[in-house]
């Protein structure tokens, strides 16, 4: 579904991804795995247009949207949930989903209807501002606002990020139902337990590269992955 | 005692009657910079950025609500449904030609410092340059004197508030401006095209991510607010006559009114806008009628100096 092959990307004179590829199959959970500064963010910025790749190509659906701009991809069937949630603090909840499916033509009423009852809590804010909204709920928006554009593959940046433990949960669980549903997900995490519990396969960066990628399982129990990124104390890694 | 009571009343009288005339002179004024100010606060509110060149998109309204003037009515002196269309046309073709200047500035003088990521300061440079420009070129154009525009209409008292005149060019001004200014705020609030100008003015990126066109957004917002400044430009013409020079201390003074009001928010910029008009309009009551301009921009100086946010501004970026 999505192919990436040797992409490269530049700020300014600094390499931010040194020549990563990978794929992404119609409906797999794939998590990208990494410590900070190590090109999690910077990739997803790249699948969705903020960052073209400098070379390399990246193709989706048998189309190459290497070169595509950002305002496009929502078109195009990728849906990008940002780092931080990045709701948009003046607007009510419903403007904001309503912002989520810009460039649908005709009705989506019943979309919106759908995130309420997969998200009770919207409906009952849904004259409120975004930005009156707790962390978990500005991220069940985040999340909301990307599926309004009926995404077939969809990007999430650090879901998890500064959310409690059981909101983490209710967010997984989300996101798992939203394969089931049958969406693609690519997501990134620094939480890589429960992002490996969830996912059929993983990556692994450093430093702008790519250093291996496995099954969940496999990485799950792999020592590198279990000595840096869930935290065991392994010997000899 | 009743000698004095009666001068009393009179005096009050007169006072009232004064009072009234400057309250209305001074809504009509604030409308039209109320008009003028959405313009700088829509456009801070996309790029954040004010467009220092915006006193030229009013003077083109101006001068294009001047030239159609000349050609339709000549010296012929219209009234009834004759009026109403020329007026009609003055404010659509000042809007026009207010929307196309703000086009091109977007286009020369903003959008490739924008390609470039430049910083703000080349901005500001830029805007001045861009005004430079416009005006002497308009100056060398149209003359360096005042020009009175053809008058749609024979102006005369319609009505009296308390003894105070209220005149048919006030009225044609509430009435043009309530419009416009319901109408912007409308689209803002209920609009694709207002929802793509509030999501960029909130985070543009995040924008681009549901799908909305950054580069076409900004574009229109010039647009909008190029409408309703060149449209200020041909009433405020109408009433003053059009010099190359005349879009300085009104677009000035509407500025004051945007920063008033909060720069970015739009309510605040029609808000500011009318406070300016009436408070520098009554300083002729309470100080005196030489003062008009330093009370206006005592106010810019008092609002940067006292509430940087203005009366509406809580959040930056906040256009609706």
């Amino acid at each position: 579904m999505l192919q990436v092959t040797d992409a490269v990307v530049r700020y300014g004179a600094i390499t931010a991804l040194h020549g990563i590829s990978f794929n992404v199959d119609q409906g797999e959970i794939v998590t990208l795995l990494g410590a900070n500064g190590a090109g999690k963010t910077t990739t997803l910025r790249m699948l969705s247009g903020l960052h073209a790749p400098s070379s390399g190509s990246i193709n989706f659906e048998g189309q190459d949207v290497t070169k595509t701009k950002a305002h496009d991809f929502t078109t195009l069937g990728i849906s990008h949930v940002p780092e931080g949630r990045r709701i948009f603090p003046s607007m009510s909840v419903e403007e904001n989903l309503e912002m989520g499916a810009f460039n649908r033509k005709g009705s989506f009423s019943d979309d919106m209807e759908r995130m309420y009852v997969t998200f009770p809590i919207l409906k009952d804010r849904r004259k409120q501002l975004g930005g009156n909204l707790s962390g978990g709920e500005q991220q069940m928006l985040a999340i909301a606002r990307a599926l309004m554009s009926q995404p077939r593959l969809l990007l999430l940046d650090e879901p998890s990020m500064g959310l409690a433990p059981m909101i983490v949960e209710t967010i997984f669980r989300i996101i798992g139902e939203i394969r089931d549903s049958g969406t693609t997900v690519f997501v990134v995490e620094q939480n890589a337990s429960t992002a490996l519990h969830l996912a059929d396969r993983g990556y692994v960066m450093e430093n702008g590269r790519i250093v291996f990628g496995d099954t969940a399982q496999n990485l799950l129990h792999d020592e590198r992955v279990r000595a840096v990124y869930l935290g065991e104390s392994v010997e000899g890694a | 005692m009743g000698g004095f009571g009666h001068y009393l009343a009179s005096h009050l009288v007169t006072m009232r009657k004064e009072f009234w005339f400057l309250f209305v002179g001074g809504v009509a004024n604030g409308f039209l910079y109320g008009m003028v100010a959405v313009g700088y606060t829509l456009v801070y509110g996309v790029l954040r950025l004010i467009n220092f060149a915006h006193s030229e998109i009013f003077m083109s309204g101006g001068f294009a609500g001047y030239f159609v003037m000349k050609a339709l009515i000549g010296t012929s002196s219209p009234n009834g449904f004759a009026t109403v269309y020329l007026i009609i046309i003055g404010i659509v073709a000042g809007g026009v030609v207010g929307a196309v200047v703000a086009t091109l500035l977007e286009r020369v003088a903003y959008r490739p410092l924008r390609k470039r990521n430049a910083p703000k300061l080349a901005y500001l440079i830029s805007a001045i340059g861009a005004s430079y420009f416009l005006f002497n070129m308009a100056g060398k154009e149209f003359g360096r004197y005042s020009i009175s525009v053809p008058q749609p209409y024979i102006n005369h008292t319609v009505f009296t508030i308390f003894g105070a005149p209220v005149q048919l060019y006030y009225i044609v001004i509430l009435i043009a401006g309530v419009i416009m200014l319901l109408g912007l705020d409308r689209v803002v609030a209920t609009t694709k095209l207002g929802r793509s100008i509030r999501a960029v003015a909130q985070d543009a990126e995040t924008a681009s991510l549901m799908g909305v066109n950054i580069d076409r957004t900004i574009a229109l917002t010039f647009i909008v607010g190029g409408a309703l400044g060149g449209a200020a430009g041909f009433l405020f013409g109408l009433g003053t006559g059009v010099v190359y020079t005349m879009g300085f201390t009104p677009a000035l003074k509407a500025f004051t009114a945007a920063v008033l009001g909060g720069i970015g928010n739009l309510r605040g910029a029609m808000i500011g806008g009318l406070l300016l008009g009436v408070a520098e309009s009554l300083s002729v009551v309470f100080v005196q009628a030489a003062y008009i301009d330093v009370v206006a921009f005592g106010i810019l100086v008092a609002v940067l100096l006292f509430r940087p946010t203005g009366i509406l501004g809580e959040r930056l970026g906040r256009a609706a």
